[in-house]
């Protein structure tokens, strides 16, 4: 009679996120400050993006005991990571209880070829995205939730902006095709004609579109959502400020109000340093973490 | 007839898209500005801490709190349940605290036993309501002017006392409108909200 990891029961879940902030933390104490500041759900990890990038090698699964502690110290709910095609990892994750997976460039790859078959399982999957035919291809897998790649642990924007302008520009175009070219479109996009089908029709990705990958600021943050995200990652960006509390309230804040530049302006002021962040043009191609994955 | 969402955080969208194919003008609630001239108020689902917490940090607590108590028509999903609870079960604050209800958050397990049923609820009649149940809460306890209007197996999930109208789960993702549309004929007095 109850019908558990249906489609309608995943997307939705995303669909609850909406208008809200999703905040890397690394243990139960940065949950509760994330929750304090009134992130919409917490994402568990061993460590935020730009740790990541500096401690090099490869990058897994976090620590059980790390996802179960978040898990125990907030109310919101907790996403998780594994590496992309990793069946095993999601299914570990599956069985903690994990809210949501997150099928991530941020972690090495595990397999070069093929995504998890995210139709299969119980708990709902976000994915990364760098234009419509990969978000497609994702959701045709099962992804209930897409974000934009970005260039995670940057502090640098210019990534998740491109892709989202790129994913937008998309659908506004796809929207004025006519059916036969729709089917041309989807040899083009990879990406199935069915599901295209619905982007003409309904204008919009058929399930959340967040930003990820960059977001450092409250203004960033803003920024996102004017380009028409329905909301927000932000990774390394808040426990890598000065003032993570203040800092993640504010970018809580902006992504709300985020035509209110009085506000943001407000917001902004006085936060301290914002993560350092770092130059796209002086990362070496495989530093690169949005070209994993297809 | 003029419809405000509560649009601080979660699928406003949704209830949005519902409210209009209904006829009824709607307005986003972010600020106390937005609640002059409304007939109705939708809090929509989301996250209820988040919802709570920026709706306290954004003054709206005490301006909608008022205006219910006025007698101005609501109806809360979910995470809106909550916040319109006077009790929390577990010792949280209550935020507006407009309905005889505790409330206990997430009572129905993590986002993997989130769950659609097909449920029976009398004031809609015939067929039975789709309902979509995500980390959904239920009601432990009803004051005594509070009506059940919906269970699942055992468990509270819809209530309605007076103005006020709260369910655990969201008819604002399904193509259903019955509940958006009793909400708006027999509460805010629309006539023939179709």
């Amino acid at each position: 009679m109850a019908n558990v990891g249906t489609e309608r029961v995943k997307r939705g879940m995303a669909e609850m996120q909406k208008g809200g902030v999703i905040m890397d933390v690394i243990n139960g104490e940065q949950a509760k400050i994330a929750e304090a500041a009134g992130a919409c759900a917490v994402m568990a990890l061993e460590r935020v993006p730009s740790d990541i990038r500096a401690a090099g090698g490869v990058a897994r699964m976090a620590d059980p005991t790390i996802i179960e502690e978040v898990m125990k110290s907030v109310s919101i709910p907790v996403m998780a990571k594994c590496r992309i095609g990793h069946i095993v990892e999601a299914r570990v994750l599956e069985s903690l209880g994990v809210d949501y997976l997150d099928e991530s460039e941020v972690l090495t790859p595990a397999d070069d070829k093929y995504h998890v078959d995210k139709s299969s399982f119980t708990v709902p999957f976000v994915c990364g995205a760098r234009d419509l035919g990969e978000a497609l291809r994702r959701i045709s897998e099962g992804a209930a939730m897409i974000r934009t790649k970005g260039e995670p642990g940057t502090g640098n924007i210019i990534e998740a902006v491109k892709h989202q302008r790129m994913m937008q520009g998309q659908i506004r175009r796809i929207q004025a095709m006519s059916r036969d070219e729709l089917s041309a479109e989807a040899k083009n996009l990879g990406a199935p004609y069915e599901l295209l089908l619905q982007v003409h029709e309904m204008g919009k990705l058929p399930v959340v579109n967040f930003a990820a990958g960059g977001i450092a600021t409250p203004a960033d943050a803003a920024l996102m959502m004017e380009l028409g995200s329905d909301g927000v990652f932000v990774g390394s960006g808040v426990f890598k400020s000065e003032n993570p509390e203040k800092f993640g309230r504010a970018i809580v804040q902006a992504t709300t109000h985020y035509q209110d530049y009085a506000l943001i302006a407000e917001l902004s002021k006085g936060l301290g340093t914002a993560m350092k962040g770092i130059d796209l043009n002086t990362l070496r191609e495989d530093e690169r973490m949005a070209s994993r994955g297809w | 007839m003029k419809i405000g969402i509560v649009a601080v955080q979660g699928a406003f969208r949704e209830h949005n898209r519902m409210l209009r194919g209904l006829g009824a003008e709607t307005v986003d609630v972010k600020r106390t500005s937005h609640l002059d001239g409304l007939d109705g108020l939708v809090l929509p689902g989301g996250e209820s801490t988040s919802i709570g917490r920026l709706m306290r940090e954004y003054g709206l607590i005490q301006p909608i709190r008022e205006l219910v108590q006025k007698g101005l028509p609501m109806f809360g999903t979910c995470a809106g349940m909550i916040v319109m609870a006077t009790e929390i079960a577990g010792g949280e604050e209550p935020h507006l605290a407009v309905m005889d209800v505790t409330v206990n958050r997430n009572s129905f397990g993590r986002q993997k036993d989130s769950f659609e049923a097909n449920l029976h609820v009398p004031i809609l009649g015939n067929p039975d309501f789709p309902a979509v149940f995500i980390r959904a809460p239920h009601i432990e306890r009803i004051g005594e002017s509070v009506e059940t209007i919906a269970e699942y197996e055992g468990r509270i999930v819809g209530v309605r006392q007076g103005n006020c109208l709260a369910i655990s789960f969201h008819p604002e993702l399904t193509d259903d409108s019955r509940f958006h549309q009793y909400f708006l004929e027999h509460m805010v007095g629309v006539k023939n909200a179709s």
